[in-house]
């Protein structure tokens, strides 16, 4: 099938406002010939149209129904300057090499979203048209934001400059632990794991997602004991630590009540997970910016609609509205871990993440310019399955700005949790001062850290346990490789 | 105990040969320098006294200058803490970029941890370093009253 560019435009204005259902390229929402204007959102769909259906008018059907469509005709439309809210699909490409995909590029006027709300932008964008029948599936692809619409977000509450510049470190990957077992553990067992782990050498640790305040452990219990383990490894070390408290709770009110809780104990950071939603995490940033707390976003729950290369919405997507609406941290993807991540497809998060002005790439799922306007970059977090042994890889893929996450490859450690962070404390340094060095790092790596492990048997034993450890899966998300050329 | 603060304390304290070639590296990347001397190591003392103006407009050839600092700073302060910084002007950077300690006393005390019960076990904390118990010029060096 192939799309018919004829049939979009030129309809008779009367035609146009006859009662019942129209085709939606037919009532201007494809226009070929539209050019974004600087202010407009713009959004990239993977579209796959139901057999028979062409692919622009499912397209503007998208454009349509994510804007001021309706599936008939209503002439309600004449009581406004109906063309200026109408969001326009101008350009629909054939996805290279797989039948049946298309890229339909659409653009939004900015008047279409209230100002700082993703909650409003997500109504609009992916609100309705997931569901379209006329459609097999739908992708939201890539995301414009306007600078006009990104300077009316807070941004992070702090960024990866300012956090840097709390804590006091800088040169080299932060590194962190989710204490595991992730259930069942009393608060007292689980601060010994956080002053462990700690003491050991980590600047982090960790509540994991589904830490709330179960039987076994009420969220106040474990505050009071991690936050005892932290103050205890910064005396220890002389260093400033922190241990991410989740304050993911039923309601707003509960949030609240727990991450003040954390303020009052001394506590830096605190967490919440991305299943709170867009308005709770939104609440949170603000709470955090004026309470001059770092904010860790796990990003629980996401696969269930980034996963997929044919349905869903992209973590890059998912990546830029948690930046606008504000969190200092976003686990984004290890590369080399237990998680999915195609190593191109997690540097186009990464550089969403991180950077000041991305440049459209295909090679990294990056389908617009994005400028953002000065607002601070959001630490990506790696974590799932990464251990010591991995480090020049780590450094590689991922660089200096990001948490590493070593959960069992510091508390699976032979010798125990405060050995397990050395361990990998001594790798990213040994690492990042080859780096500095001017060695071929990557190469080098295995050399790298065996040498640094002969001074140090934490890290010779974490490189001989781990050392066969490898999650080499076929990814899921991966970009289109070749270019896409324009249909009509 | 071993203050780790900075970015290579779980390494063996560097040699001068290393030292140089982590500078030789901020140099590369067009960073100014600076050495910074305390003996007061709280982590939250963010300002230790400055060994001179930071060195700006250096070249990776300047490398021995910039050496000849760290040098002169340890050898003045044998028995504080020493460190170097490397920062990054750079748009949408404007701070450290590297951070590492080139000098440390002999003897580290350490922190005392503080706590203060407040209410409902909630526990207020501080940070205590030993050494500051004596006036600053005076502490950790045994020679000096």
């Amino acid at each position: 099938m192939s799309p018919t560019p004829n049939m979009h435009g030129s309809a008779d204005l009367r035609d146009r406002w006859s009662a019942g259902v129209t085709p939606y390229a037919e009532m201007g929402y494809y226009d070929a010939d539209y050019e974004p204007k600087d202010t407009d959102i713009l959004a990239a769909f993977r579209i796959t149209p139901q057999p028979g259906i062409d692919a622009i008018e499912a397209a503007a059907a998208v454009a349509g129904e994510s804007s001021t469509a309706t599936w008939t005709v209503v002439w309600t439309d004449r009581l406004t300057d109906y063309q200026h809210y109408q969001a326009k699909a101008y350009r629909v490409e054939p996805v290279p090499g797989v039948e049946g995909q298309y890229i339909a590029r659409i653009a939004y006027d900015l008047d279409l979203f209230e100002e700082g709300s993703i909650a409003n932008l997500t109504s609009s964008i992916i609100g309705n048209v997931f569901g379209f029948k006329a459609l097999r599936a739908l992708r939201l692809e890539d995301m414009r934001i306007p600078p006009h619409y990104v300077k009316t977000f807070q941004g992070p509450p702090h960024g990866i400059v300012m956090e840097r510049e709390m804590l006091d470190k800088f040169g080299r990957p932060l590194l962190g632990a989710t204490v595991k077992p992730k259930l069942g553990l009393s608060a007292r067992n689980y601060g010994r794991v956080v002053y462990e782990a700690l003491r050991g050498g980590l600047d982090f640790t960790k509540d994991d997602e589904n830490i709330n305040s179960q039987p076994f452990m009420r969220w106040r219990d474990r505050f009071v004991y991690a936050m005892e383990a932290v103050h205890k490894a910064s005396a220890a070390s002389g260093e400033l630590k922190g241990h991410y408290m989740n304050v993911t709770a039923a309601s707003m009110e509960e949030m609240y009540e727990r991450a003040e809780l954390a303020k009052e104990l001394g506590s830096l950071i605190v967490m919440m997970d991305l299943t709170v939603g867009y308005t709770a995490m939104t609440s949170m940033s603000k709470w955090a910016r004026a309470n001059s707390m770092i904010l860790h976003l796990h990003r629980a729950g996401h696969g269930t609609y980034t996963r997929q290369k044919n349905h869903g919405v992209s973590f890059r997507v998912i990546s830029k509205w948690c930046r606008l609406l504000g969190v200092d941290h976003i686990h984004a993807g290890t590369v080399v871990g237990k998680l999915e991540g195609d190593p191109s497809m997690v540097k186009g998060y990464y550089d969403t993440l991180r950077q000041n002005f991305v440049k459209e790439d295909p090679e990294t799922g990056i389908y617009f310019d994005q400028d953002w306007a000065s607002m601070p970059g959001v630490m990506p977090v790696a974590s799932g399955g990464i251990h010591a042994g991995q480090m020049h890889q780590l450094l590689h893929y991922l660089g200096e700005d990001v948490v590493l996450q070593f959960g069992g490859g510091t508390i699976g450690h032979p010798m125990g949790i405060a050995a397990g962070a050395t361990a990998n404390r001594v790798a990213v340094e040994a690492m990042i001062q080859a780096r500095n060095e001017g060695r071929e790092f990557f190469e080098e790596g295995p050399d790298i850290l065996a040498k640094a492990a002969k001074g140090c048997p934490e890290l010779d034993a974490a490189l001989e346990v781990w050392k066969d450890i490898t999650f080499n899966f076929e990814s899921t998300d991966t970009p289109d490789r070749l270019v896409t050329p324009t249909v009509g | 105990m071993r203050l780790t603060q900075g970015t290579f304390s779980y390494l063996p304290d560097l040699t001068d040969e290393q030292i140089e070639a982590q500078l030789r590296y901020a140099l590369h990347n067009g960073w100014s320098l600076s050495v910074e001397y305390t003996d007061d190591p709280h982590p939250r003392n963010v300002y230790w006294e400055l060994w001179g103006e930071p060195l700006f407009d250096l070249s990776p050839d300047d490398v021995e200058t910039a050496m000849r600092e760290v040098r002169a700073c340890r050898e003045g302060f044998p028995s504080h803490y020493v460190k170097v910084i490397a920062y990054d002007s750079s748009y949408t950077r404007q701070t450290t970029a590297l951070s590492f300690l080139v000098n440390r006393p002999a003897e580290e005390p350490g922190f005392r941890l503080d706590r203060t019960d407040a209410h409902d076990r909630v526990m207020r904390y501080g940070l205590h370093s030993y050494a500051t118990a004596q006036p600053s010029g005076r502490r950790y060096n045994p020679e000096q009253p």
